[in-house]
């Protein structure tokens, strides 16, 4: 993308500076319409533009929950046994993790997730608008009062994985961070079965 | 008469107070213009302080020179004066100063409207700067999202500065808006057909146009939030039936359009100079004109993709995504037309042309990561970090800064009839050149690194100290930069050299009045044949100063100008201005003390305020018109013409057409509000319903209609028997019944602090109430007027006005009677 963004803006000074170096007759208007408005504006900018929608559009596909399900909805067409289910309510200035499967736990500004397979995570706020995120698992989606977003996750190896708030909520906004723990099966499993903690 | 004795008279008649005095009754748009100028600059350099303090803070990790809560101050204030108080102002000002003069006409549609509206910009603008000096500013981030913003957490007085101060500057801006589309329309010289118009004045009109249909429903925002903080109306609270989305999608439906209203008056200038620094036409006039309108209807499909985050489906998402991309169809087919007129004539290098420059590296940049932003997975990333603070600064400094920097170097002359003698600009400009790059291009990269946006601080450890110092470094370069340029102007302003006319040789005909421009502008009106007037007919300034152009024998004490055909630029009537007065200033006082009443919560004062406004706004239409017909006046050059007040379509009707689109805006903005919570909002629905009454609905909805119907029967009893009084009687009794209705409506609604669906209506009931009583208010002026003889068959202009006001009401009342009641029924 960015070497496509660099040869546009070249092309474009390029043209500019070559408007002061040239020293040829003044072309008429309606050639110049079609090169420059037609050509130029048209065509090129829409073949461009094409092309970073379709891009874009396929690349988001791969980052939802379910094939195309509202964020809303939560349950998509790819929830299997495999997906895991977690919910994150944010308030001034924590995160609080609730999980699917092991109902009676939660854990505060720390969230646990299996690695290796995709995770579910319910986002709500008690308060203010936060936004999830985690940088190098997903893209970041805000929790709003009264509403409840889902986003998908994934770590594809066992780690610990820094999580910020990209809202700002208020003086507590820098210092309102987390951090995601991506355990392998086997220490998953003890999670849930909760000789953890 | 000479051309001497001309300008001598009509000096005495055009005027404004000398002295300082004249600041506060002049209604000239010369000095209006260079008013608002000069004080969006003023905010410049506050926004820009401001700026310069957050960058000294964050250009090293833990530094101890702001903590959080000033820091939000900063760069709450800081975007909210760049955007509200410097930006929109700046473009009112540019195009108050240059447009009559561009048009070749004499002054703006609404004289006394021009200064009223800078003053609501001034008072208001102040309250801000009372907050930001009591270290009492706004500090939930410039766009102000609730819950963060509501009463629970944010309690104090700031978050009322913003919405009470903002509120107050936009009705400026709505009422420059509405002033610039009926002069950009009506007022032109004869002859000036809207193909032969500057393309600064399309530029203008796109804009002012989306300045009426994009502010309401920020305006719309800013009561909402104000009544819930104020009396605990719940729009915005989710466990009482409100939700914060509302807010979020009322801001960016101002929001984004807000960028284009910045970009569109720059567009302007720089489709002005760049001809004229190439020495020809400009290429395509007409594709510019199709992409500036197209540009305007885009952007208003868009406001969705700052909400990319907050849970939209996919397929909403895609939509909003592809319509953000395409916006950059428009903007590129007016780049290519640009660099295509270089290619058609033969550039030179002024300066103006490298702020042209700059604009173009730097504008291209922005709308490349714009365009990447716009993808939705690259947003995921980048949304609410440094980059797109980096990106949203090459948009609006490199779409706005640079072309009003060439703007004002390229119209300098004209303001000043002086010459430019030190090469300050050209050094000012490298230092502002490269200054912005080295902020910008640093703060891109850290944005990439992670680091968000708004915090007041970082760690070491992060990396990230190096980047943001030279950000910092380059920042301050930036800064003397600026400060050179304002010493400069200053420079210019008052020891330059004398310089001759027109020194660019440019076409359009501002530069065809004398510089610095008399406050008539031009003695005699010219007739326009081409687009470029002034250019194949150099000898034109000398035959307008010696009178031979339109109304170019001042007869009476009168300011005159005359309007035209919308689309052939024939002329159609004569204008008489009215004069000095200080009537402005007192309105927008009495207005401000309604704004500082609901500030400060002295309820009582609030009624007493608003009775004075409607009062002065009485005075000030009673002073216009004339009890005798003054039938058909000549305008010279053999056209006669019949006064505006004499004709149906006068000013002032065209004036109520653009505010009642601004209105319509503001009230459909209200309706998608409603539908809003009834359909997303979670709590609804509410426990119960307002109680149907098919009575209510009746008699309100009838009522309405036939205040409408009697209206018309008043115009055409005038204008057959001049008798206007039994339909005008007829119709203000239907108005006060539609009052009635509405008032009863109100008070069987449920307690609106309850459930944001009674607010809602609360709200909807209150603005029909406050029509019927405006409606009501005109009627009896009217039939005040009547009475007192101003009025007759030939003057009726003012019933026509009127007639627009009770059509309104009829549309609003019977629409917001079914949205109250239809709920209820189909329960
Ligand atoms: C004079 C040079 C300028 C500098 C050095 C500057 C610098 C900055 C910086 C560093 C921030 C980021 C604060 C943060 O989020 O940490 C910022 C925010 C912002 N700036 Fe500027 N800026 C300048 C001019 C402008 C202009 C001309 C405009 C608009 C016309 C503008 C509009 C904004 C807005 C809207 C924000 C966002 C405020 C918020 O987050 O609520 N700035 N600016
Ligand atoms: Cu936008």
């Amino acid at each position: 993308m960015l070497a496509g963004a660099a040869a546009i803006l070249a092309l474009v000074l390029g043209l500019l500076l070559a408007a002061f170096r040239r020293r040829g007759t003044a072309s008429d208007e309606a050639a110049g319409v079609k090169v420059w408005i037609i050509g130029l504006g048209f065509v090129f900018s829409m073949s461009v533009l094409a092309a970073l929608t379709v891009y874009g559009l396929f690349a988001g596909q791969r980052l939802m929950p379910g094939a195309g399900a509202g964020v809303e909805a939560g349950v998509g067409t790819r929830v299997g046994a495999d997906v895991v289910s977690v919910s994150a309510e944010a308030r001034q200035w924590s995160w609080r993790f609730a999980y699917d499967d092991r109902p009676d736990h939660i854990t505060d500004d720390v969230l646990h997730i299996p690695a290796g397979r995709p995770v579910d995570v319910a986002i709500t706020t008690t308060d203010v608008v936060h936004s999830f995120w985690v940088p190098r698992l997903a893209g970041k989606l805000d929790a709003i009062p009264g509403h409840v977003n889902t986003l998908r996750i994934e770590a594809d190896t066992p780690g610990t994985y820094q999580g910020l708030t990209a809202e700002y909520n208020g003086p507590g906004y820098r210092a309102h961070v987390f951090t995601v723990e991506a355990h392998d099966a086997q220490s998953w499993d003890a999670f849930v079965a909760g000789d953890r903690q | 008469m000479t051309a001497l004795r001309r300008h001598r008279k009509l000096s005495a008649i055009w005027s404004s107070e000398p002295g300082f005095r004249g600041w506060f009754s002049s209604v000239n748009h010369s000095d209006l213009g260079r008013m608002f100028l000069v004080t969006a600059f003023f905010f410049f350099l506050v926004g820009g302080v401001l700026a310069m303090l957050i960058r000294a803070q964050l250009a090293t990790p833990h530094s101890a020179f702001a903590d959080a809560g000033a820091f939000a101050q900063f760069f709450t204030m800081h975007g909210t004066i760049m955007m509200f108080l410097f930006a929109i102002p700046t473009f009112e000002g540019l195009a108050i100063y240059l447009l009559p003069k561009m048009l070749g006409t004499r002054d703006l549609a609404f004289p006394r409207l021009t200064a009223y509206g800078y003053w609501c910009y001034a008072f208001g603008g102040s309250m801000l700067l009372v907050a930001l000096v009591f270290g009492i500013a706004p500090d939930g981030g410039w766009f102000m999202y609730p819950p963060l913003t509501g009463p629970l957490h944010s309690p104090g007085i700031n978050t009322d500065f913003w919405l009470i101060g903002i509120t107050f500057v936009e009705i400026s801006a709505i009422c420059a808006a509405v002033e610039l589309c009926v002069s950009i329309l009506k007022y032109r010289a004869p002859g000036m057909s809207l193909d032969k118009m500057p393309i600064f004045a399309w530029y203008a009109l796109v804009t002012a146009l989306m300045i009426l249909t994009g502010f309401p429903p920020l305006i719309l925002g800013s009561v909402l939030l104000e009544l819930e903080r104020a009396f605990g109306l719940p729009f915005f609270q989710a466990d009482l039936g409100g939700d914060s989305l509302l807010w979020q999608h009322l801001f960016w439906l101002f929001g984004h359009p807000e960028v284009y209203i910045i970009f569109l008056p720059a567009a302007g200038v720089i489709s002005t100079i760049i001809p004229v620094m190439a020495r020809t036409t400009l290429l395509g006039y007409g594709w510019i004109v199709a992409s500036a309108v197209a540009l305007a209807f885009l952007s208003f499909g868009l406001w969705v993709h700052h909400m990319f985050t907050t849970g939209i489906p996919l397929m909403g998402l895609a939509f909003f995504s592809a319509a953000s991309t395409l916006v950059a169809v428009p903007t590129g087919v007016q780049v290519f037309a640009w660099i295509g007129t270089l290619w058609k004539g033969r550039p030179e290098m002024h300066l103006p042309m490298l702020h042209i420059f700059g604009f173009f590296f730097t504008f291209v940049i922005g709308g490349l990561t714009g365009v990447m932003v716009a993808v939705v997975p690259f947003d995921w990333q980048a949304h609410d970090t440094a980059f797109i603070t980096a990106h949203l600064h090459y948009v609006l400094f490199g779409g706005f800064v640079f072309p009003i920097l060439a703007g004002i170097y390229y119209w300098l002359p004209l303001v000043s009839g002086r010459k430019r003698f030190f090469r300050l600009g050209e050094v000012a400009f490298a230092l502002i050149f490269l200054g912005f790059h080295g902020t910008f291009l640093a703060m891109h990269w850290v944005g990439l690194m992670g680091q968000r946006r708004r915090i007041e601080t970082y760690d070491a450890e992060t990396g990230w100290g190096a980047i943001n110092l030279i950000s910092s470094i380059s920042s301050f370069i930036m800064a003397i930069g600026l400060a050179m340029v304002l010493i400069d102007v200053l420079i210019h302003a008052f020891v330059a050299v004398r310089g001759g006319r027109n020194p660019w040789k440019a076409g359009t005909l501002e530069w065809a009045s004398m510089s610095p421009p008399p406050a008539y502008n031009f003695a005699s009106l010219p007739h326009v044949t081409s687009r470029d007037a002034f250019h194949g007919d150099p000898g034109l300034a000398n035959r307008l100063a010696k009178g031979e152009g339109y109304l170019g024998d001042p007869q009476s004490a009168r300011r005159e100008t005359l309007t035209v055909d919308i689309a052939t630029g024939d002329p159609d009537f004569m204008v008489i201005y009215p004069g000095n007065t200080r009537l402005p200033i007192l309105m927008a006082a009495v207005t401000g003390l309604f704004f500082l009443s609901i500030l400060i919560k002295l309820y009582w004062l609030t009624p007493l305020a608003l009775a004075g406004v409607a009062a002065l706004a009485l005075v000030w239409v009673w002073r216009l018109g004339a009890r005798t017909d003054a039938g058909p006046q000549d305008a010279g050059r053999g056209v006669t013409l019949a006064l505006a007040g004499e004709t149906e379509k006068s000013p002032g009707w065209w004036g109520s057409v653009f505010l009642l689109v601004a209105n319509a805006t503001f009230f459909g903005s209200l309706l998608f509000g409603y539908a809003f919570l009834w359909t997303v909002a979670p709590g609804w629905p509410p426990q119960d319903w307002l109680a149907p009454s098919l009575v209510e609905l009746g008699i309100g909805g009838a009522a309405a209609l036939t205040s409408a119907l009697a209206m018309r029967l008043a115009i055409r009893g005038n204008r057959h028997r001049a008798r206007p009084l039994p339909g005008l009687a007829f119709a203000l009794t239907a108005t006060l019944v539609t009052a009635v209705t509405f008032a009863m409506l109100l008070s069987r609604v449920p307690p609106p602090d309850g459930h944001a669906y009674a607010a809602t209506l609360f709200v909807l009931g209150s603005y029909a109430l406050c029509h019927a009583l405006i409606a009501g208010l005109m009627l009896a002026f009217a039939i005040a007027r009547a009475r007192r003889g101003y009025t007759s068959p030939a003057r009726q202009a003012e019933f026509h006005i009127v007639s627009l006001w009770t059509d309104y009401l009829a549309v609003i009342a019977t629409l917001s009677l079914l949205a109250a009641h239809l709920p209820g029924f189909l329960a």
